[in-house]
């Protein structure tokens, strides 16, 4: 039994369980948004635990599995360049673009390093001035101060041979897509607990009236993932709509305005196409006009790239939540993550990851015998 | 890239009209912007995304979220040495 070993406090794992089934009266189906919260989830076996009428779903909090092909194809396109140093956090490397990705770029001689933080990259570029660097600027709301910041720095320091690759998404405008959706069956959500300690959660309270649904802020550990269950599954069974926060030790209803601050005065909101679901309208960030000389879009003139997704991979509709990875034909067999047919194989906060790792595979082989 | 990783402020200064400090995770030192937490000390805690500070945080808070990533393998982006 994973109590006994893995958590922290099995004694209030156990008294939250025993309280989510004793409040559970009928199903209900909750979708958590957050990558890291999914990984938890099924390294814990969290949503195997649960009682059978409350259901999890994994939502498209995966930033790196989120990101377009086409944005994967340009990176590509930019660090095969010979004038560039192509910069980008490590899990974007190994991302399936139409043909290849971007460690094969690298070793195929392209300049592709990783880097810990945006503002490292205005290093390097100091000291390459003969080079461009450009920064594959990905994320959610977590990871957008530090983008903002990094470009706002290169403007006032003057340093002209930096540019990103901006794939900037958002949590909230998803969270309206798949409740929009005609095949959303998610009822409550957890909302994603860093993302919230950056932006707060004050746009997540009109989000729950239109819809009528309660969204619980949420930590990342075993236990806060139980409380957050226990306090949406109460608020669904009591017919309450509103915004609860669970993780309050961490998240404020206002964020960090500071850091909101930065990332308003350098970028605005703009539609942004999410890999395996469309485009979501007002769901990214891209560069305000003042700072377009740092848009490496327009600077390698890459807009055109011709695309080619793979034709076996469901990761779509896995990220919308409709389906679970295992109900993925190429799942484990043609799709692992050694050789991951799409992003929610590559990443450790992807769905398909995160089932493969803990051994979800064996059960849907034993199934297909 | 999502989850924030707690550390202690070890010294605190200015680079580019930016406060900076230097950060430890679990013996790991890191250089990271404090500039969105401007109240950060020297021996306080702090949530780190990317190289920037978001929140102070308690030291219990701090202990028990890094022994948990610890936990979870999500620690790797600390071993990125610096340009």
């Amino acid at each position: 039994m994973k109590f006994q070993s893995e958590y922290r406090d099995p004694v209030a794992a156990q008294k939250l369980l025993q309280a989510i089934a004793r409040t559970a009266t009928r199903p209900w189906t909750i979708m958590e948004v957050c990558g890291g919260q999914t990984h938890t989830i099924v390294k814990y076996g969290i949503d195997e635990l649960l009682p059978p009428q409350v259901e999890l779903v994994h939502g498209p909090g995966c930033p790196v599995c989120v990101t377009p092909l086409e944005l994967i194809d340009q990176a590509i396109a930019i660090a095969a360049r010979p004038d560039v140093i192509f910069c980008s956090f490590g899990d974007m490397l190994r991302v399936p673009g139409s043909r290849t990705d971007l460690f094969a770029t690298k070793a195929a001689g392209g300049d592709v390093r990783i880097v810990y933080s945006p503002l490292d990259c205005l290093a390097i570029a100091e000291k390459n001035p003969e080079k461009t660097i450009v920064f594959f600027a990905v994320g959610f709301e977590t990871t957008a101060p530090a983008n903002a910041m990094a470009v706002w720095q290169a403007k006032r320091r003057g340093i002209e041979n930096f540019a990103v690759l901006v794939s900037h998404v958002l949590v909230p405008p998803a969270m309206t897509a798949i409740l929009s959706s005609p095949t959303n069956r998610v009822q409550g959500f957890l909302g994603a607990g860093h993302v919230c300690s950056v932006v707060g959660y004050e746009e997540y309270e009109p989000l729950a009236q239109r819809f009528q649904i309660p969204i619980v802020v949420t930590g990342f550990e075993p236990l806060d993932l139980l409380e957050g269950i226990y306090r949406c599954v109460r608020m669904l069974e009591a017919g309450r709509i509103g915004v609860d926060n669970q993780y309050a030790r961490a998240v404020q209803r206002s964020g960090n305005p500071g850091a909101m601050q930065l990332i308003n005065d350098v970028f605005e909101t703009t539609d942004r196409k999410w890999r395996g679901i469309g485009v979501i309208p007002a769901s990214g960030f891209r560069l305000r006009p003042e700072y377009q000389a740092y848009d490496a879009q327009r600077r390698f003139q890459v807009h055109q790239l011709q695309v080619l997704e793979s034709d076996e991979c469901i990761s779509g509709v896995i990220l919308q939540g409709v389906k679970k990875p295992k109900e993925c034909p190429a799942f484990g067999k043609t799709c692992t993550p050694e050789h991951p047919l799409g992003a929610t194989m590559v990443s450790s906060e992807g769905a398909c990851a995160a089932y493969y790792n803990y051994g979800r595979y064996r059960s849907s082989q034993t199934t297909n015998v | 890239m999502c989850l924030g990783i707690p550390g202690k402020v070890i010294e605190t200064y200015r680079e580019h009209d930016m406060l900076m400090g230097k950060v430890d995770f679990g013996g790991v030192f890191k250089r990271i912007c404090l500039e969105h937490t401007p109240s950060a000390e020297p021996g306080q805690y702090v949530i780190v995304h990317v190289g920037f500070s978001l929140q102070v945080i308690d030291e219990a808070e701090a202990q028990l979220v890094f022994s948990f990533l610890k936990e979870m393998d999500e620690l790797g982006e600390l071993e990125t040495p610096e340009p």
